[in-house]
């Protein structure tokens, strides 16, 4: 049973990106354009790991964090968050929106897959 | 195309995009119209170069961008003001990137010097408190991807959460290391780092990477399943670890979790040389709250997020890995509900080949031409016009205008980007020159053919560089003629008329008509004793060879004149005038079609061929009475309308078609007006109908020739020639000896 994937990214590029790193896993992969759609997309369906973009317009990535972590049936998805920095003070902010792990951008498929399979059963 | 190579694709087009937005979101800031969300927008397109440049290595990108999203993320949190100086750095700093963007494309290699100075100038505006915070290129944090670092083996794989033996593991990626590192861990997780959705057994998972695990799981803590339902934290684990790995990686296991847990990592591995034991104890919680807070329930709305402690409780109670059994289900019915929503999301555009629109515009423009064949051989047919079939026909007709004006309107786009790309040229022109320059934009959502505005981009390129360097006055003029000394470029687009018109206008000193005629004179362009109207001066800046700069500069000059320009205006089906008063300034004003498919026409006949005039400039038709046609010298004529005199044109003779002009038979005038206001009439045969002509270029299909702008293909079958009406009547309106005449090729064409 593969797992599937929701990505959130506003940008065409990352979003080809992470569908081709993670479909050639062999992860079912749901792909957002921004916050909100992620957020509309969300209602219905049920991915075993949300990965989310920060900087996105209509809505960012904390945003979405906070939307997840307050909706009863969905709060217990991880969600990773998508940072161009190893930056301490960010990770501590997606952290403290609720963020379960994150990846540093640009990423390496390999260590994608990890962090995904380190949230996940 | 592999995959990589497509999605680089992708990178740069999306690059375009953030670059335009970048440039508007700065120019607004520029004028003071920024809010908040155009600040943040201009940081994400920065931020977006940046994310997707470093996925492809492109470190001359990345780190420029990193400086440039630096400085503006000091704006965007308000510890920077933009002044005006600071929004020139960035203004620059926006062509260097769009410059870095564009030698990334095409690969070509990037000397640091186009963009270690600007990005200098940036860091020199980040706030004293930022500067030791503000990450340095040298210590920029991107990592880059590397596939040795580490891997997860059997991901998948199931998995006991009580106690995980690992001994005949074999690791894949382990350095050989004699030395055996034995840690011991305790690891107790509170709430919160089940409220961000992480689950201990997973991160114990990862030992098996890391060497033979050993993990007991205390539930001494677990309250009684019979006294109460308890949402808390109550399970804490010992692990014995022997791993070869150092205890960073160790830690590094814990990353996610650090701050939502109790973790000490103590290093217990024997030293077996000195004998004494080397304790290393790590305790990377940095919370400051008790963990008997893990005991105080959360209330039951906090129920679902709890859930996973509970779960792995139970797990751990019985030996079942009941957690993996619930994970496997949510897979199931996560799949069941994500079928119908697993394709990409629904957008309200699409991106299609250009190649793909085109070839539809051409089948449209066949189907026109179709359309027009089969309406006239069922005229010829005898058919009434009030019989079905012909209204069937007019049906059609309708339609297929309409299926082409919805084709048509694919291709246009705005012409925004374009005029973002002035505003670069303004500041360029203007920092060459010392001068203060604005440029002031107007009707940037005008859309035009996509083909119309790439052809203008160098047109447009020399007509802005020339209003800077040649049009507005050095400061020191501006101030004693009494002028703000910031000189002013104003660039238009608007509809008018079925066509688009783009104007370039400056505030500067005007033409300087003396100059340009001496200039014209001495060049040999005009006869020495000419006297010619202030319109005409004018017009002669479109004489080939012709420079009003005493030097050529390097910006205005290289090597391209206004006579360029006009032609490659010409060559879109456009016009080009100026005007101009001195001490105010000069415009230049371009009119160019909507489109380069279809045209409205009138078709005429003239010494028995058939042509198009294009219905744009007709003012009006009429049949002049012999009494208002005056002679003018042997070779020319006027006519009388309403007590004006217009110059007549015979079509025909001015074609080559007839070898002498003349007026005595019956014939048609078409009175048309040029972009410069001057009207003239031409004189057919007759007017056969007046229509939609499917525009078919003669330079690709023949060549160019002068007087005639395109081709088309009738009803009938024929080839018919679309007639350039400003360049048919400015061989007689201006006195410089262009003669239409004196080519023979249209008339030899068509015989």
């Amino acid at each position: 049973m593969s797992k599937i994937i929701l990505t959130i990214d506003d940008s065409r590029s990352m979003r080809d990106m992470l569908r081709l790193a993670l479909s050639e896993t062999g992860f079912e992969v749901v792909q957002a354009i921004d916050g909100v759609d992620g957020i509309e997309i969300l209602k219905g369906c049920n991915p075993d790991v949300i990965v989310t973009d920060i900087n996105m317009p209509r809505m960012d990535g904390f945003g979405v964090i906070e939307a997840i972590r307050k909706d009863p049936l969905k709060r217990t998805i991880p969600i990773l968050v998508l940072t161009t920095e190893s930056d301490a003070a960010k990770k501590l902010r997606a952290k403290e929106a609720g963020a379960t792990g994150w990846i540093i951008k640009p990423f390496d498929p390999v260590k994608l897959v990890a962090a995904i399979n380190r949230v996940t059963a | 195309m592999d995959a990589m190579a497509a999605i680089r694709k992708t990178f740069f087009e999306e690059c375009e995009e953030q670059l335009a937005e970048l440039e508007s979101g700065l120019m607004a800031m520029n004028e003071g119209t920024a809010d908040r969300e155009t600040v943040n927008a201009v940081f994400r397109a920065v931020h977006s170069i940046k994310g997707g440049a470093g996925a492809f290595k492109l470190t001359d990108l990345v780190a420029f961008a990193h400086t440039f999203e630096t400085t503006l993320d000091y704006i965007r949190s308000d510890r920077l003001v933009a002044t005006p100086d600071a929004m020139h750095v960035m203004l620059r700093a926006a062509d260097v990137l769009a410059d870095l963007v564009r030698l990334s494309r095409t690969g070509e290699p990037i000397s640091a010097s186009i963009w270690k100075q600007l990005a200098q100038d940036l860091e020199v505006l980040n706030p004293i408190e930022g500067a030791s915070n503000a990450p340095s290129n040298a210590a920029l944090a991107i990592s880059v991807a590397s596939s040795d670092d580490y891997q997860l083996n059997g991901g998948n794989e199931d998995f006991a959460p009580a106690m995980i033996d690992i001994g005949d593991f074999e690791m894949s990626d382990g350095i050989p290391d004699p030395v055996q590192n034995v840690f011991n861990i305790s690891f107790r997780a509170t709430p919160a780092l089940y409220e961000k959705a992480n689950e201990p057994a997973f991160l114990f998972r990862e030992f098996r990477r890391l060497g033979t695990a050993e993990i007991n799981c205390r539930i001494d803590e677990l309250p009684d399943f019979t006294s109460h339902i308890n949402f808390g934290s109550h399970l804490h684990w010992d692990i014995h670890l022997t791993t070869e790995h150092p205890i960073a990686d160790v830690r590094d296991v814990f990353d996610f979790v650090d701050g939502d847990c109790e973790l000490d990592i103590v290093d217990v591995t024997p030293v077996s040389p000195a004998d004494d034991e080397v304790v290393v104890t790590s305790d990377i919680d940095t919370r400051d709250e008790p963990v008997t807070k893990a005991e105080t329930p959360s209330g039951a709305t906090d129920a679902l997020s709890e859930a996973p402690a509970v779960m792995a409780g139970v797990a751990l109670a019985t030996g079942l890995p009941v957690g993996l059994q619930d994970h496997k289900d949510k897979h199931e019915s996560a799949r069941e509900v994500a079928g119908g929503t697993t394709g990409a999301p629904s957008s309200s555009t699409i991106r299609v080949e250009l190649e793909r629109v085109d070839r539809l515009i051409n089948l449209v423009g066949e189907l026109v031409i179709n359309q027009a064949m089969l309406a006239q051989r069922m005229i010829g047919a005898g058919f009434p016009s009030s019989s079905p079939v012909m209204l069937g026909v007019d049906e059609l007709e309708q339609l297929t205008r309409e299926i082409q004006e919805s084709v048509m309107a694919i291709r246009a786009q705005p012409v925004k980007p374009l005029f973002q790309r002035m505003s670069r040229i303004v500041r360029e022109v203007s920092d060459a020159t010392g001068k203060t320059v604005r440029l002031k934009v107007d009707g940037e959502a005008t859309e035009i053919d996509k083909t119309v505005i790439e052809r203008l981009a160098d047109p447009l390129t020399h007509m802005i560089r020339n209003a800077v360097d040649h049009g507005i006055e050095s400061a020191e003029k501006r101030a004693t003629a009494g002028k703000p000394v910031e000189g002013t470029v104003r660039l238009s687009a608007a509809h008018r008329s079925g066509r688009v018109v783009i104007e370039i206008s400056d505030d500067g000193a005007g033409l300087n008509r003396q100059r340009i005629l001496e200039k014209a004179k001495s060049k040999g362009l005009v006869p020495p004793d000419a006297i010619l109207t202030e319109s005409e001066i004018d017009n002669l800046l479109f004489l080939p060879g012709f420079s009003t700069a005493e030097t050529i500069s390097n910006i205005s000059g290289r090597g391209v004149g206004m006579d360029v320009v006009r032609r490659s205006i010409q060559a879109l089906g456009g016009r080009i005038s100026i005007s101009s008063t001195p001490g105010k300034g000069s415009v230049f004003s371009m009119s160019l079609p909507l489109t380069l498919a279809i045209l409205d026409g009138m078709i005429v006949s003239a010494a028995e061929q058939t042509l198009v005039v294009p219905l744009t400039s007709i003012v009006e038709t009429f049949k002049p009475p012999r009494e208002t046609v005056h002679s003018l010298g042997p070779n020319a004529s006027v006519v009388k309308i309403r007590d004006t005199f217009v110059p007549i044109v015979d079509v025909g003779h001015r074609l080559g078609f007839t070898t002498t002009p003349r007026i005595d038979r019956e014939s048609v005038a078409i009175l048309i007006e040029t972009e410069c206001g001057n009207r003239h009439a031409l004189l057919v045969d007759g007017i056969q109908d007046q229509r939609q002509v499917v525009i078919k270029s003669l330079e690709t299909n023949y060549g160019a020739i002068e007087g005639i702008a395109a081709a088309t293909i009738l009803g009938d079958g024929r080839v018919a020639l679309i007639l350039d009406v400003e360049a048919a009547v400015c061989a007689t309106g201006s006195k410089l000896g262009h003669s239409v005449s004196a080519n023979p090729s249209a008339g030899a064409l068509l015989q």
